[in-house]
């Protein structure tokens, strides 16, 4: 009696038609085994919101009642195998359907599998994905947040490198033919496609994540109240008015409480207080308020508040002042005012290697300008991303901003850290 | 336990196999049955229906009259007139969107229209949420409108089929809403066989109103202005056709069978190891799944614990569900729903079953559960605890409370 219970995690609106061809692919290649399966997604869930964290989920069984014993619990609380198609997920899920914080390993079974696209090394998404209790294994697909299905989008093959990657990691439950057939006969297959499913096959490798891996903060949750605890008549509190701070001479605005968006986002603004000139637009236009004002009347983003929306560099008319960075450059939530108070020019070393290195300054979850994904897939092989990224820094300001070469392939020293880390490591 | 028949051989064709959510089964059912007009307005989880027979439209498989209405309201209107002049119309929405409607889903029985409505179950507002609760459908069940509640993707595509055939049928006459639980059938993909048009041909006429159509060469005028000499004979008519729909139902799944093969002997509710049951829990939609899956696990430590699903609510199967229950020695009722002040604080369906045992023979002691509101699980802890009540109810011989919720944070 074998069955297999996965979940696709990924980027609402983008990754929408990719998590569900997989799934699909995970339930129709399983059938040409014999076996019976149900795709579907987590209904709480908003898919159809830009970039919000969503999940679907595949549960295949060698028998409809084994099936059904697996689907009796309509979210699943134990997987085989988390799939992940946008690295910036390491750092955890806040859905809509979900309160609070989930690392991206935290439904895993015991010696389950954790399966990512990303360009980044293990070592580096160790840093993000929480640690775990139980060891559990970590398979990297090498290519970027694929959008592959959604709408005039080129075909990356993402979900047929993942499907044949899949029956790698789970021999015993999907073949590597059963899986060529079901992509054959797919909407969205092709032969070109099921070479792909064969590549990512043989090359796909996995390594062991002991319970000592991983990062260890405790992600953050909060307690539900109890029927009798919650207010009447469909009340809640509002937020209330900001306060002042160090004195007067700065404001903080008052946030929601229990709702954080650490991993809503899949970039973040990096800000040099340098050349701020105190326009205030960004402040103004955030639609989330996430600015803070500082003492000295610059505008420092909040991480705790930001979406990640890359309205501020739109609206920011300084060169350079606000840089959109992919998340996977951070590995922490820190006030970028507080580190620039620091040491200024510290603060500068550490601003030029985020916003000037072009692997994580190009985009995550979004296309700047027309024909930027044709040119990212003429330039090299998927699996590399599609090669040498065209053009790169996003937000409508990206032709006014120079954009110098890739410093280089990995992450360099954090000076928040202090630690540096030697490329592939 | 309902016994399905044995697939026959098929007799022209062969059905497909396709792995497509509930939604898009009705898509598939609503192509086979050659629908004429559809009206459409957005709400979730009804929305997935409309959109998969955008895409049978789009891709050219079916052709049929998409309009888009500018409320739930005018939606349920325009198909009431097609219907009316001879065309087989099919609506539906949710929650909030069909109380919406409500004025044009109520003048629809008396006027003898036989549309097909899919009710994709949703929480009424307000809060808003998306979430499964039965209390929108159960808003009519009063009006002489035919109420079945589906489970899987499977039952979704056959019962459309048979509402079409049920509802036209002109003993009846009578409009059907098909309900089906929001998320765990409209969103979930599940392998569905699909069958050939000559099949649904042969079961499925074309609809014919007969001196009922609205045509030029049939000069009629519909719905006038009437006093009360006149409201109660036009009542007692839509009772009489409700009571006509009993029989039809029968024929109509007898028929179904004949034809595809496959489908229960029993139209009206589900029976799950009841034979021997002294617990008999029943409940209605894809809450059948976690309470079979608990049953398995307590059969196997000895507990005779059964499940009844109803499927149809209007016209509701008292003397068959009396018969179902008569060894039973405690029923649990779950509800997805709620009716607040009413008798015992149960919901619905509980009352339901109590009203239609009351002049039974054997009347053991039921005890109403109120649980997965809102979206929220029915879990199998939920079904183990519900269980573990009606079994101290049955060795007191009475039931301590009338109604109980589960599943809430106390």
């Amino acid at each position: 009696m074998a069955h297999l219970v996965c979940e696709v995690v990924y980027r609402g609106i983008f990754q929408k038609n990719l998590a569900s061809r997989i799934t699909r692919g995970i339930v129709l290649s399983a059938r040409k085994a014999g076996k019976w399966g149900i795709a579907f997604g987590r209904y709480g869930d908003s898919p159809q919101r830009n970039g919000i964290p969503a999940k679907d989920f595949a549960i295949v069984a060698d028998s409809h009642e084994e099936l059904e014993q697996h689907m009796a619990r309509y979210e699943p609380k134990e997987l085989h195998v988390t799939i992940c198609v946008d690295d910036t997920l390491s750092k955890g899920v806040e859905s809509w359907a979900w309160y609070g914080l989930q690392p991206i390993n935290r439904l895993l079974l015991p010696d389950g599998h954790l399966l990512m696209t990303s360009l980044q090394s293990p070592a580096a998404l160790l840093r993000d994905i929480h640690k775990k209790e139980t060891p559990y294994h970590l398979w990297i697909l090498p290519g970027q947040a694929s959008f592959s299905g959604l709408w005039v989008y080129k075909e990356d093959h993402t979900e047929a490198r993942i499907l044949g990657a899949l029956a790698k990691i789970e021999p015993q439950v999907l073949s590597l033919d059963a899986v060529a057939a079901a992509i054959r006969e797919a909407e969205w297959g092709s032969d070109l496609k099921v070479e792909s499913a064969r590549k990512a096959y043989e090359r796909i490798g996995g390594r062991r994540v002991e319970p000592t891996e991983g990062n260890p903060e405790v992600p953050y949750s909060f307690e539900m109240p109890k029927w009798w605890e919650m207010r009447e008549g469909l009340t809640i509190p509002s937020i209330p008015v900001g306060k002042p701070v160090e004195g007067g001479k700065g404001y903080r605005p008052e946030r929601n409480p229990y709702f954080k968006k650490y991993t809503t986002r899949t970039m973040r603004p990096v800000i040099d207080f340098d050349t701020c000139v105190k326009c205030t637009l960004c402040w103004i236009q955030c639609p989330d308020s996430c600015f803070d004002v500082t003492p000295d009347g610059l505008y420092d983003a909040n991480m705790e508040s930001c979406c990640g929306c890359g309205v501020c560099e739109a609206v920011c008319p300084v060169k350079d002042c606000i840089t959109m960075v992919n998340e996977s450059a951070f590995e922490d939530n820190q006030s970028q005012w507080g580190l620039w108070r620091q040491g200024k020019d510290a603060y500068q070393v550490w601003l030029r290697e985020k916003i000037q290195d072009r692997a994580t300054t190009v985009r995550s979850h979004g296309f700047r300008y027309r024909g930027q994904y044709e040119e990212e897939l003429a330039a090299g092989p998927l699996e590399t991303g599609g090669g040498a990224l065209a053009s790169g820094i996003p937000g409508e300001n990206a032709g006014r901003k120079g954009v110098a070469p890739p410093v280089r392939a990995e992450k360099a020293t954090s000076i928040v850290t202090g630690v540096p880390e030697a490329p592939g490591a | 336990m309902a016994v399905l028949t044995k697939p026959t051989k098929p007799s022209a064709g062969e059905e497909q196999e396709l792995l497509i959510s509930g939604s898009e089964a009705v898509a598939e059912a609503l192509t086979l049955a050659d629908l004429d007009v559809v009206t459409a307005y957005p709400i979730r989880p009804y929305d997935t229906v409309m959109q998969a027979i955008a895409k049978k439209i789009a891709n050219g498989k079916l052709v049929a009259e998409y309009i888009v209405a500018e409320g739930e309201h005018s939606q349920f209107e325009i198909v009431k007139h097609a219907s009316t002049v001879g065309a087989r119309v099919f609506c539906g929405s949710s929650g909030v969107g069909w109380m919406y409607a409500m004025e044009a889903i109520t003048v629809t029985p008396a006027l003898r229209v036989p549309m097909v409505a899919l009710v994709g179950n949703r929480a009424l507002d307000d809060p808003g949420a998306f979430g499964v609760e039965h209390n929108d459908a159960l808003s009519v069940r009063d009006l002489g409108w035919l109420l079945v509640w589906i489970d899987t993707a499977q039952e979704a595509l056959d019962t459309t089929l048979i509402a079409y055939r049920v509802a036209e049928d002109r003993r009846v006459l009578l409009p059907v809403a098909i309900s089906a639980d929001g998320a765990f059938l409209t969103h979930s993909q599940a392998l569905t066989r699909v069958p050939p048009q000559e099949w649904v041909k042969k079961f499925l006429p074309p609809y014919d109103r007969g001196d009922l159509t609205l045509h030029p060469d049939n000069p009629i005028t519909v719905a006038p202005q009437v006093n009360e000499d006149w409201v109660i004979e036009i009542r007692r008519q839509n009772n009489a056709a409700t009571e006509r729909a009993y029989g039809v139902i029968e024929e109509a799944y007898a028929d179904f069978r004949k034809i595809f093969g496959r489908g229960p002997d029993n139209p009206w509710f589900e029976e799950y190891m009841t034979e021997d049951a002294e617990v008999i829990l029943i409940g209605m939609g894809t809450l059948s799944l976690p309470v079979k899956v608990a049953i398995r696990k307590m059969r196997e430590d000895g507990k005779k614990v059964g499940l009844i699903r109803l499927r149809w609510f209007r016209p509701f199967p008292y003397e068959r569900l009396a018969h179902a229950v008569r060894r039973a020695r405690v029923i649990g009722v779950i509800d997805r729903d709620y009716s607040f002040g009413s008798p015992f604080g149960s919901g619905v369906v509980a009352n339901e079953v109590r009203a239609a045992l009351y002049n039974a023979e054997h009347r053991p002691p039921l005890i109403g559960f109120i649980c997965g509101l809102g979206g929220r699980e029915v879990t199998l802890e939920d079904v183990h605890k519900a269980t573990d009540i009606c079994a101290a109810a049955a060795r007191a011989g009475r039931a301590e409370r009338g109604t109980y919720w589960l599943g809430v944070r106390e």
